[in-house]
């Protein structure tokens, strides 16, 4: 029973582990994600030089805006050619027949508020379209939204079974020692008293449950962080650096095990405390 | 010292054991508790010590009104009332010093009282050689001695025994008695529940006779009054 109780502890605490690792490494990514989002808004090909200056200062005086920067369209050519790499060569073609806008690339004060700025630079006359990493974004934002839904359902479950058999473990306990609660309770021993021993059997519980989980944290997040975050290479996509994540992370497992713990023996020292 | 007024209790099965109880007993005083099996005999007592709450009337013990002591007050009135039952309600793995020291831990009693006062008690009991035997290794007379010495180391105003004699030898019975009667001389209220008609017709008390859940006799040096 004790076996069964302290695994149960051990597998939420696994799951809700590795479940935390991933939320708050997506929410970081997202965050740097955010932070980097640029406005790029691409002009007319119609429009003159004073219109698209015209379109600069108009642009640089909305409160929203914290930079603007021009980019000919030999400019946006040449980053296209270096974003797509080796393929890019094959755009060396139109060097001298540029099909590109030229465009404004522009950054928000506050990165949430991206898309509004976005929506006002789209309303310029003589703007032909308005790019921002908005899809990618919100893919982001969404799959951190399920992955978070599911796992709350799945961590909440987990919970409520860790604490049920620890609840039923203590209460075995408990009826092996009832002929000595109730004496301790004739003679006057307050609750808090009886309830003290349970308290410490059922942290304990929590406490040895969650010695595998944080092992499992300290090795799995230094093995992530040292291959799997060396071969991402991507400068948004960061992992949270091993020190002190992992050691924060373990902390909070240690911090949830105990409080399962302490929570399941509450629940059946209640009940048989009512003489 | 202990009062009830027109005390009702009637348990959630529908059984009603007390109809109407109206007693007061003074400090100092020893009662016998007698009556016929199921009469009520064991409420009035338990009442007491609030092991169980009356459903109507009022219960005064030592100066607290039980009907609005909080539940966790109640270990405190239980340190004030010392209980002895029929049946020792000894813990088997602790040797008898353990037993009574308990006691005194679980009401956090500093380590050096503790001693004294074991001692002390197992000294009245006449158990003081015998500290180190589990119940267990002990007779029937022997134990209730030790139960007896648990109920009065922390020097409580009252002592309910609860048949503390319905196991035991006739001969048995009569020490128990002496030790009852030696912890009433000391100034502790004694009230005892009992079938023995031997002992209250011989160590005469005030009796009290409950039967049908009503009060039905109470005499001083009374006699026991059913056949046995």
């Amino acid at each position: 029973m004790t076996i069964a109780s302290v695994a149960a502890v051990t597998t939420t605490l696994l799951l809700v582990a590795a479940f935390l690792a991933l939320m708050l490494n997506l929410n970081h990514m997202a965050g740097g994600l955010e932070e980097d989002v640029e406005i790029e808004a691409l002009i007319d090909v119609t429009a003159n030089e004073e219109e698209i200056n015209e379109i600069g200062s108009t642009i640089k005086e909305m409160d929203e805006a914290a930079s603007v920067k021009f980019n000919s369209k030999d400019e946006q050519l040449e980053g296209l050619i270096d974003d797509m790499g080796e393929e890019g060569s094959t755009w060396q073609m139109f060097e001298q027949d540029n099909p590109l806008s030229h465009a404004y690339i522009v950054k928000a004060k506050t990165p949430s508020n991206t898309s509004g700025l976005a929506e006002q630079i789209n309303n310029l006359d003589n703007i032909q379209e308005v790019n921002y990493g908005r899809d990618v974004i919100q893919q982001l934002f969404q799959f951190n939204d399920y992955a978070r839904n599911i796992g709350l359902v799945l961590i909440a479950a987990l919970v409520f079974t860790a604490i049920f058999l620890i609840s039923n473990t203590i209460k075995l306990t408990i009826m092996a020692r009832s002929r000595e609660i109730g004496i301790m309770k004739l003679v006057g021993a307050t609750n808090g008293f009886i309830r003290w021993p349970f308290f410490i059997e059922g942290a304990l519980h929590g406490i040895l449950g969650s010695i595998i989980p944080i092992a499992a944290v300290m090795s799995g997040y230094h093995y992530l962080v040292n291959n799997l975050g060396a071969q991402i290479t991507y400068s948004f996509v960061e992992l949270l650096p091993f020190n002190p994540f992992a050691w924060q992370l373990s902390l909070l497992i240690l911090l949830i095990g105990t409080l399962i713990g302490v929570w399941g023996s509450v629940m059946s020292v209640r009940k048989f405390l009512k003489v | 010292m202990i009062t009830m007024k027109d005390v009702h209790k009637t348990y959630a099965n529908g059984v009603t054991a007390l109809n109407g109880v109206n007693i007061n007993i003074d400090q100092g005083e020893f009662v016998y508790v007698v009556g016929p099996s199921g009469a009520g005999k064991s409420t009035f007592i338990r009442l007491i010590y609030r092991e169980v709450k009356p459903t109507d009337g009022s219960i005064v013990v030592n100066d607290t009104d039980l009907s609005t002591l909080k539940e966790r007050k109640v270990p405190f009135l239980r340190r004030d009332v010392g209980v002895v039952f029929q049946d020792f309600k000894l813990l088997p793995k602790l040797s008898v010093y353990e037993n009574i020291a308990f006691a005194l831990e679980v009401i956090e009693e500093s380590p050096r009282n503790i001693r004294t006062r074991v001692m002390d008690v197992l000294e009245l009991v006449g158990l003081k050689n015998k500290a180190r035997f589990i119940p267990d290794e002990l007779s029937g007379g022997e134990q209730q001695r030790v139960s007896i010495a648990r109920a009065i180391v922390n020097q409580p105003k009252i002592v309910i025994a609860d048949e503390p004699t319905g196991n035991l030898d006739p001969e048995t019975s009569w020490e128990i008695m002496r030790i009852f009667e030696e912890v009433n001389a000391k100034g502790t209220t004694l009230i005892m529940a009992t079938h023995s008609k031997e002992i209250v017709n011989t160590v005469k008390k005030r009796v009290i006779a409950v039967e049908d859940g009503l009060i039905v006799r109470d005499e001083h040096r009374g006699e026991y009054g059913y056949e046995a």
